[in-house]
């Protein structure tokens, strides 16, 4: 399994002086093709600040992001505009989904905008839209859809063209349980199938999909899950399953 | 108690053997509750005692059969119209090691707190991984999904309760540096809240 995603000693200060914010003071982090890693932490502890830094969307004060061999600090603000187009997937909360435009024309977005043809991206998006179940879903508009379906289109757009870097802040916020499932099965069938996936996420039993979960307070990593344990253990006697 | 009632609802379904009895049982929670098949006997002998079921025979292997009489009948259907009591809450290791960590000095609570909160989500990614293999559940899986569920809700819980503890604790110690830096007032500085 290759690295995807390498944060090295990642720092970020917000405000200057008296109103200084230590937001991250020093978290490393790396993951890799096929694996899906959960951040989880109070409010205040970084983690949202620590996604869109990963993602290349704010710069650290100090630190490396490094994307697929790509150290972001390196780069113009064209190259990395263009990687971020190329290699990351954002899902956010609230889907961040175009209204103007369909399912399929959302989902294309980002790869017409990277240069493709308009048919080699509607070929890509309509790839994407069935791989998340809602192929049949793709010329409708977000406000015609519901929440959950709303948020596989987002999904689809996240990891169209093969992206391999997916970030995923809250993703299920706003999703009753079963939808919020399904959100989840999603995004770790994504990293089975070799994508790497961050989630920040405040709900223990969606950070349960993950590989492994961190643990940030006060911009540090505290803590981490090891080696998953033995299911044995956990039900009290051998079982057939 | 629980064993007792889930013995006599499986004999209602039909007569059955001791083996049988353990092998329904374990099947239909996932094993998340096993039985040795003395017990399953002892509890037999006990319900049969009572008279809410009856020894039936044997079958062709020499197993001796039991089947549920009018009584036993009429418990299975006072136990499901019944909710399980709640009225003394069941000792709970975890909430009396938290209460006794809260009062005794020396003790770093944030850090049994966040010893727990790794181990109970490390859980919780067990299940979670049982659920995953279980993704299309037919009549057979689905009692055992919803056991699944259950130890899955009470793990969240728990991780919401100590999420719950850590913020009263934090909160705490911040009035504790206010009120001792009254006579001096001092800017407490917090993270808390700027920034999600």
């Amino acid at each position: 399994m290759s690295t995807v995603l390498r944060i090295e000693d990642l720092t970020r200060v917000h405000g200057q002086g008296e109103s200084e914010v230590h937001a991250l003071r020093g978290v490393s982090l790396s993951v890799d093709s096929g694996e899906l890693v959960a951040v989880m932490g109070p409010s205040g502890s970084g983690k949202s600040t620590l996604l869109t830094i990963a993602g290349g969307l704010d710069s650290p004060t100090g630190g490396t992001v490094t994307i697929e061999g790509v150290e972001l600090g390196g780069l113009s603000r064209a190259l990395l505009a263009r990687l971020r187009r190329r290699s990351v997937g954002y899902v956010f909360q609230d889907f961040n989904l175009i209204p103007a435009l369909t399912a399929a024309e959302n989902v294309a977005l980002p790869r017409e905008l990277d240069g493709d043809s308009a048919r080699a991206s509607r070929r890509l998006a309509m790839h994407a839209l069935d791989e998340v179940g809602i192929g049949e879903l793709a010329d409708r508009f977000p406000d015609d859809m519901s929440g959950g379906q709303q948020q596989r289109v987002a999904i689809a757009r996240a990891v169209v063209g093969d992206r391999r870097l997916i970030l995923a802040d809250e993703p299920t916020g706003a999703l009753d349980t079963d939808t919020g499932e399904q959100v989840l099965r999603l995004l770790r069938a994504r990293c089975d199938a070799g994508s790497a996936g961050v989630l920040v996420t405040h709900e223990a039993r969606h950070a349960a999909w993950a590989d492994r979960v961190i643990f940030l307070r006060d911009g540090l990593v505290i803590d981490e899950t090891g080696p998953p344990a033995a299911v044995d253990s956990l039900l009290g006697a051998s079982t057939t399953r | 108690m629980s064993v007792r009632q889930g013995l006599l609802a499986l004999l209602e379904q039909g007569p059955m053997y001791g083996y049988q009895l353990r092998a329904e049982f374990e099947s239909r929670t996932g094993a998340t509750w096993p039985l040795n098949v003395g017990q399953v006997y002892t509890t037999v002998a006990r319900l049969e005692r009572d008279g809410l079921v009856a020894a039936a025979g044997q079958d062709d292997e020499g197993h001796v059969v039991y089947r549920i009489t009018d009584n036993g009948r009429a418990e299975v259907e006072s136990w499901f119209a019944t909710p399980v009591s709640r009225s003394t809450p069941p000792r709970d290791e975890l909430a009396i090691k938290l209460a006794m960590a809260v009062a005794l000095p020396g003790v770093d609570v944030r850090a049994v707190v966040q010893g727990q909160r790794t181990a109970t989500i490390r859980a919780l990614q067990e299940y979670t991984r049982l659920k995953a293999d279980t993704a299309d559940p037919t009549d057979g899986d689905l009692a055992w999904l919803l056991v699944l569920e259950s130890l899955i809700f009470t793990a969240e819980a728990e991780v919401r309760w100590l999420d719950y503890c850590e913020a009263r604790l934090t909160r705490a110690a911040v009035a504790q540096r206010e009120s001792a830096a009254t006579d001096a007032p001092v800017s407490v500085p917090t993270n808390e809240g700027v920034r999600r």
